[in-house]
């Protein structure tokens, strides 16, 4: 088991299986996905109060989920990485973080696009929204602390601090921001309640789809890192096939 | 259900079509943004190599 | 090998770091001289009513506070850092998470507490009533703890980086907007004439959090930095 994760770990060994994994992560999600499109948009019923207005929900919740999914996932790698210095693990966290960011904007802005209709306005300071766009903030953190410095081993540990710190404070802030929205104003949270089954299954396809989604692109920029942190000149030079 | 009762999503369109164009977007970006950092990354450490051929 | 214990070892630190502290007398004088300013500025753009003003009192004391506090936050080992002091702290053989409570509640003393001095007088002239003073002091004595202690892990991450001041805000705000929630919330309702208790105590849980758990990240913060 050990000898297999040293070898998982080899930059060489990473860099070929990753690029063999990619189009089974890839293919699978791009059809997930497509599938989910069509069952959201077309074969779900329309909701009997919000009408078709609701199908925003299909890339909503995905993507808010994927949010915190991958932070976690960030955490846990850098977790990883600071407690048995493994540069693989740091390489994820690093990879994630973008990919992380971006499902963030993608809830908050699909959020707020779906709140105009409902809510009739386009930002609620509502306990979800307010928590998903302090953990924007969070993620941005991340990514401003580790492009500001340039030895990428230091850059690998100081953001790895900063990720864990993070994930302990993401509960939180994100109950302290429940608290504070229940004592300001009445429950305009939009709750889906119990949903029958042709309604849920396009949204687990999506979320499964982008799942499968991040892992491709995670793996795609993993390639990048483990380059960027090579100094195998031998390996690189056969595999750029110079 | 017609094309146009479709696009027009019983009223929602002009939230509903950006919501999902953004997040196709976004998705696309990340594929592309993410294939562009590995061709980087692989110039990058062509020229590293290139580099330390010429001066040895 | 420690040869001196960890007390007394602290509280060398300590006096050493408000000594140093006092020496720059600007760098404890400015934070108070902004938080003064600033809240200076909300009664010209609002409106100089009383009531008006009263209704925000307790956001604005509450973020001023917090903004004051952050601006002095880039110097906690910042000078420390530049004349190697803090190599040796590191290498003193004493607990570093122990140095980096020492020198957060050190940074604490010539930072925070002034702010929390000058608070009534601030809340005053936001005309907040005087049997809210208590909760303003009470609740800003551990709203600049809790910075000053988490704080200390995005200084410590931020040492030697290029714009480590704006980095070091972006890094330092989202956190403690927990603590800012319970703390405005706290004045608020003493303003209103409620019981603040509630969001005291959590404010004061936040704190005991960040007083047991900042040291650890911080010290491995520093010891990133001063690789």
């Amino acid at each position: 088991m050990w000898k297999w994760f040293h070898m998982l770990a080899s930059p060489p060994h990473f860099y070929r299986i990753a690029g063999l994994t990619i189009p089974w992560f890839g293919w699978p999600a791009l059809v997930l996905i497509l599938v989910g499109l069509y069952g959201g948009l077309v074969l779900a019923p329309a909701d009997y109060q919000q009408g078709d207005g609701f199908r925003i929900f299909y890339v909503h919740v995905p993507s808010a989920i994927m949010s915190m999914m991958v932070y976690g996932i960030m955490a846990t790698a850098a977790a990883i990485g600071l407690i048995w210095r493994m540069k693989l693990a740091h390489a994820v966290a690093a990879a994630s973080a973008p990919i992380g960011a971006w499902f963030t904007f993608c809830a908050l802005a699909t959020g707020s696009l779906w709140g105009k209709p409902m809510w009739g306005t386009w930002w609620e300071w509502d306990a979800r929204l307010t928590s998903e766009l302090i953990l924007l903030f969070l993620y941005l953190g991340y990514i401003a602390l580790r492009s500001s410095i340039e030895d990428p081993q230091r850059a690998d540990r100081a953001s790895a601090v900063l990720a864990l710190v993070g994930v302990i404070n993401l509960p939180i802030i994100h109950y302290s921001v429940v608290w504070w929205n229940s004592l300001h104003q009445g429950s305009t949270m939009f709750n889906p309640g119990a949903m029958s089954i042709e309604m849920k299954w396009p949204a687990l396809s999506m979320l499964f789809g982008f799942m499968l989604y991040y892992g491709a692109v995670l793996f795609v920029r993993l390639r990048a890192e483990v380059i960027r942190r090579e100094r195998n000149a031998a390996w690189l030079r056969q595999e750029l096939a110079l | 259900m017609s094309l146009a009762d479709f696009f027009y999503m019983g009223g929602y369109a002009a939230y509903l079509w950006p919501a999902f164009g953004l997040v196709v977007l976004v998705l696309v970006y990340n594929v592309w943004s993410a294939r562009r950092a590995l061709a980087e990354a692989r110039r990058a450490a062509a020229r590293r190599l290139q580099m330390e051929e010429t001066r040895s | 090998m420690q040869t001196t214990g960890l007390l007394k070892a602290g509280g060398l630190l300590y006096s050493r770091d408000l000594r140093l502290a006092f020496r720059r007398w600007e760098q404890v004088t400015q934070p108070v001289v902004f938080f003064l300013m600033v809240t200076t500025l909300f009664p010209l753009a609002l409106s100089p009513e009383q009531a008006q003003l009263r209704q925000v009192a307790a956001g604005v004391v509450w973020v001023a506070a917090l903004l004051s506090a952050l601006l002095a936050l880039e110097f906690m080992f910042r000078s420390d850092y530049e004349d190697g002091t803090l190599e040796q702290l590191v290498l003193s053989g004493q607990p570093l998470w122990w140095l980096a409570l020492v020198k957060a509640f050190a940074h604490w003393t010539v930072s925070g507490l002034p702010l929390v001095v000058t608070s009534p007088l601030v809340a005053a002239s936001l005309a907040v009533p005087t049997g809210a003073m208590m909760t303003v002091v009470a609740s800003l004595l551990l709203g600049t703890g809790i910075l000053s202690f988490l704080g200390a892990v995005g200084a410590g991450l931020t040492l030697g980086v290029r714009r480590g001041s704006v980095l070091l805000s972006l890094l330092v705000l989202p956190l403690t907007m927990p603590a800012l929630i319970f703390g405005a919330r706290a004045v608020d309702m003493a303003i209103m004439g409620d019981e603040p208790a509630g969001p005291l105590y959590l404010l004061g849980a936040l704190f005991i959090l960040s007083l047991t758990l900042g040291p650890f990240a911080t010290s491995a913060a520093l010891k990133v930095s001063m690789e």
